[in-house]
């Protein structure tokens, strides 16, 4: 049987309307080689902590453009850590201030992409994360 | 990565049955790594299996699965079932990567404590697919799981993929798809035990349906027991608990007529022939062929310096001898 793949799970939390960020991530991150599991809009921190718990996912990554950077991340990171599963990393990307970005590494968010950033840094970020 | 969870066996398995995902998870897991850490994880999984029964969906894609069987688990959870989902979706033969895009459609399940869904990549090769599948149906089977759905795509070879991890097989149709009929020719007539024409809410489904009965009545391979077809609109949710209850009143049929323990029979027969070629050829082959004179033979066949043909016998008669 082949070697496992490294498995993603990009989640679009909040009620803001549309994920094409999270697509072209998703996309980004297929033709690099990893198996990325999409679960689509509007997911609760819970919904998300439970998918990636279920699907054994390696990383987490969250768009947000809402706003609710702030309770999102801590809040997903809490409940991975709830159900023994700290050992999931959390990312995202999305529109977050720079002063907000110091706060959201200290509650353990790993990396954080903000718009602009190109899709390869995101992909590098990963790859040394997780060496072949 | 498997030293993520330190926790033995039976504990985890005990978790498992107590709809730990996050166990259960991890169980999969160690399955889809392979190696002996995963033939361990067989080996203790064996005696507690037997039990699920286990359903495919297959189809065409786009023709709404996902978003059926989070409907059709939704009726299963009012009578009392606890259930697993294992989605497939097919991964890119050039980078190995995939979506995994089902789980959108069953969102209001995740948070479900009797359901457990797990989205898999179908990873190029069929055989890869049906070990870790029913790798994974084991793990949930022996979780005391009552029903493991696993959804893949009709497409290619992997809707006859599907026979060698589900007993009982659900073919979905659609109306006015213009690759139906050529669906239904590739043979997925033969695999169906119950066939569904979803989206029922559009036009023409009716007329799908009975070109479906028809076609299936001129096959000469069925017997009496004529596979039923249902129209369902998952979007509405409307003729779920119909189709539910056609699959389980054939899963009954299967039972007493012999014919599941036939299918388990050859089922299990495929599995451990294609499991010990896996073991077989990583264990004894792979240490003698794939070693650094190999990409110096394959030069001097291209050459034709030599035969490799030849050299191929040589080395399954040495290995022959070697057993003696
Ligand atoms: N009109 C109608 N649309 C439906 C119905 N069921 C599903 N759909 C739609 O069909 C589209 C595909 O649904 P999915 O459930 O993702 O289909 P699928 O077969 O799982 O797709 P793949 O996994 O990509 O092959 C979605 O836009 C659904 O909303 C139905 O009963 N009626
Ligand atoms: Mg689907």
């Amino acid at each position: 049987m082949a070697e496992r793949k490294i498995r993603i799970l990009i989640a679009k939390p909040g009620l803001d309307g549309h994920d094409r960020g999270a697509k072209v991530i998703a996309r980004a991150l297929r033709d690099a080689g990893y198996e990325v599991i999409y679960t689509g809009l509007r997911q609760s921190p819970e919904q998300i902590a439970a998918a990636a718990v279920s699907e054994d996912v390696d990383a987490v990554g969250i768009s947000v453009l809402s706003g609710a950077h702030g309770y999102l991340f801590p809040r997903i990171i809490e409940l991975l850590r709830e159900q023994g599963a700290d050992d999931i990393l959390v990312f995202g990307g999305g529109i977050i201030p720079d002063a907000d970005i110091p706060v959201l590494k200290a509650a353990g968010v790993a990396e954080l992409f903000t718009p602009g950033t190109p899709l390869a840094d995101i992909i590098n970020f990963l790859r040394e994360r997780y060496p072949e | 990565m498997l030293h993520k969870e330190q926790a033995g066996f039976d504990e985890l398995l005990a978790r498992g049955q107590n709809n730990d995902k996050r166990a259960i998870g991890r169980m999969i897991s160690c399955i889809e790594t392979g190696g002996t850490a995963d033939h361990h994880m067989m080996q203790q999984l064996w005696s507690h299996t037997g039990r699920a029964r286990i359903v495919g969906i297959t189809g065409s894609p786009g023709t709404g699965k996902s978003t059926l069987a989070d409907r059709m688990v939704k009726y299963w959870l009012t009578k009392g079932y606890r259930i697993g989902v294992i989605a497939v979706d097919p991964s890119s033969p050039f980078t190995g990567g995939a979506i995994l895009g089902d789980r959108v459609r069953m969102n209001d399940l995740a948070l479900v404590h009797e359901v457990y869904i797990r989205s898999m990549s179908a990873r190029g090769q069929l055989g890869g697919l049906s070990l870790a599948c029913s790798g994974a149906v084991g793990v949930l089977d022996a979780c005391g799981y009552d029903i493991v759905l696993i959804e893949t795509v009709g497409v290619g070879q992997s809707e006859v993929a599907i026979m060698n991890v589900a007993d009982l097989v659900l073919v979905i149709s659609v109306p006015g798809l213009g690759d139906d009929v050529q669906a239904i020719k590739a043979g997925i007539l033969e695999i169906g035990d119950v066939f569904g024409v979803n989206k029922a809410d559009l036009p023409g489904a009716d007329r799908t349906a009975k070109e479906l009965k028809a076609m299936l009545d001129m096959n000469p391979n069925m017997g009496e027991h004529q596979p039923p077809v249902l129209m369902v609109s998952a979007e509405r949710s409307q003729g779920v608990d119909e189709l539910c209850d056609a699959i389980l009143e054939n899963y009954a049929w299967m039972e007493e007529s012999g014919e599941l323990l036939k299918r388990r029979n050859r089922r299990l027969r495929e599995e451990l022939l294609s499991y010990m070629q896996d073991r077989v050829y990583r264990q004894v082959l792979a240490p003698v062929i794939e070693n650094d004179s190999f990409d110096k033979n394959i030069k001097d066949f291209l050459s034709h310096a030599r035969n490799p043909y030849v050299w191929a016998g040589e080395i399954a008669d040495r290995m022959e001898e070697k057993l003696k």
